[in-house]
């Protein structure tokens, strides 16, 4: 006999499914892509039980789909993390994340120096190293580990 | 060569920073005579600075330039609030090329984005004073003949000294040994030893104590100011203001090509008994300003044919 599956969220027809988000970081996510902002419907799931990971969070994103690139600035926080694409309820293709070489408007740059915390100008950093993740303001040229990384 | 503006000494290769001081060294043998007739330059100092502000006005007018300049910050209209942005479009009408120094680590990147003139950065907070660092390696040229293989010790305050951070990326690229000597709280930035290492590049972390028994294999003594202005604790700047001094008595074992280098103003790490010795080197660097500014605004400006 077939294996009865329960959605605990309900599914999606079209769009894209975030999956493998470490547990606590989906409001992140979601504030990284912009989505709050989008007119799409957002669906938030937090503490899934993960066979490989414990625990993970889940963003479903109805009616568009994440186009390659575009969500690899959360591999800051998601380096796991992976985009299923969905059509007519079936996952039509699945993507990783990868971290980005540039990095917009996200990261607030750490050196309170920095002319981008005194001036209204989206803030970019160059990514130098990724294991262990570094990045470098393109402006103040401050280096920064990813534990200083705080987001806007 | 296209180079736009000159903002950070990192965005400079080997081949842009050979091609520089050639240009300086030909404008300062005269063989070659650029002329900025018709054009404009306008500094910008948004922090006091004599030296480098006085040598970039007469590197321009020398090669038949004009110069504009803002009198005082508060007569600005930055003092009325006027964002960098607008400031950096608007002087980009009237002038060919800015000259920028700022407080703020970044801004001669943000100035350089904010208009189509060439921006020169002439020095952004504790980031980078690029044209110190050209100044730098062609004092270093004219003392050796050489920029290659040569054994070059960078001290003083080597954590919050932005020129010694850009010499010691830039001399990276001539395959030189380094030899670090600083107090134990002033040491280089982890970030440049990693990159120096990763790049392959001889060097070597001294205490000052330990300094003598190098002394007799360097060609470079290159000597800094411990920078009170950029300490936050000043009771940690007390401690290590007079760590470092270098008298004729600890160059007794030098060798004759032994040239110090220091890119001023100097307050107590260099003796004023030094300046009389053959090694003393300061002054004629201070001059190399001239020959490099006059450089860089010809290139930017295009005219170098």
């Amino acid at each position: 006999m077939a294996k009865k599956i329960t959605l605990k969220v309900s599914a999606i027809k079209q769009g894209t499914v975030i999956d493998h988000i470490p547990s606590g970081q989906a409001f992140k996510i979601v504030k990284i892509l912009n989505l709050e902002n989008g007119k799409e419907f957002i669906m938030i799931g937090m503490n899934f039980g993960s066979k490989k990971y414990g625990r993970k969070d889940i963003v479903k994103i109805e009616n568009r789909e994440l186009k390659s690139g575009e969500a690899d600035a959360i591999s800051l926080i998601a380096p796991i993390a992976t985009l299923n694409i969905i059509r007519n309820f079936k996952v039509v293709k699945k993507t990783k994340v990868e971290v980005p070489k540039l990095i917009k408007r996200i990261i607030r740059c750490s050196n309170p120096n920095c002319i981008t915390r005194h001036e209204d100008v989206q803030t970019k950093f160059h990514v130098i190293s990724t294991k262990p993740l570094t990045i470098k303001c393109h402006y103040c040229e401050r280096i920064t580990p990813l534990e200083e990384i705080t987001f806007l | 060569m296209k180079l736009k503006d000159i903002i950070s000494i990192n965005d400079l290769n080997k081949k842009d920073v050979l091609f520089i001081l050639d240009i300086a060294e030909k404008i300062e043998a005269k063989r070659i005579k650029p002329n900025l007739g018709g054009q404009v330059l306008a500094t910008l100092f948004y922090e006091p600075s004599t030296r480098t502000r006085f040598s970039f006005e007469t590197a321009m007018k020398r090669l038949g330039g004009e110069v504009i300049s803002m009198a005082d910050i508060k007569s600005t209209s930055a003092a009325k609030g006027e964002s960098l942005r607008d400031t950096i479009k608007v002087i980009g009408k009237y002038a060919d090329i800015i000259v920028i120094r700022h407080p703020l680590e970044g801004s001669a990147r943000l100035a350089a984005e904010s208009t189509d003139k060439p921006v020169i950065n002439a020095g952004d907070g504790a980031n980078q004073h690029p044209t110190q660092t050209l100044l730098d390696l062609y004092a270093i040229r004219n003392s050796q003949n050489t920029l290659d293989k040569l054994k070059v010790a960078l001290c003083g305050d080597l954590k919050y000294g932005r020129t010694v951070h850009s010499l010691a990326y830039a001399l990276s690229f001539f395959d030189c040994e380094l030899f670090f000597i600083s107090p134990q709280s002033l040491t280089m930035p982890k970030y440049i030893l990693e990159d120096l290492k990763n790049k392959k590049i001889k060097f070597q972390e001294l205490k000052i104590e330990d300094s003598n028994n190098i002394m007799g294999k360097l060609d470079i003594l290159y000597a800094t100011r411990i920078q009170k202005e950029r300490f936050p604790d000043l009771a940690e700047y007390e401690k290590v203001k007079d760590a470092y001094v270098i008298t004729p008595k600890l160059l007794k074992k030098a060798k004759r090509n032994l040239r110090i280098l220091h890119p001023l103003p100097r307050v107590k790490e260099i003796t004023t008994d030094v300046d009389s010795t053959p090694y003393a080197f300061y002054f004629e660097q201070v001059g190399f300003g001239i020959p490099i500014r006059q450089a860089l605004l010809s290139i930017l400006l295009d005219k170098i044919k």
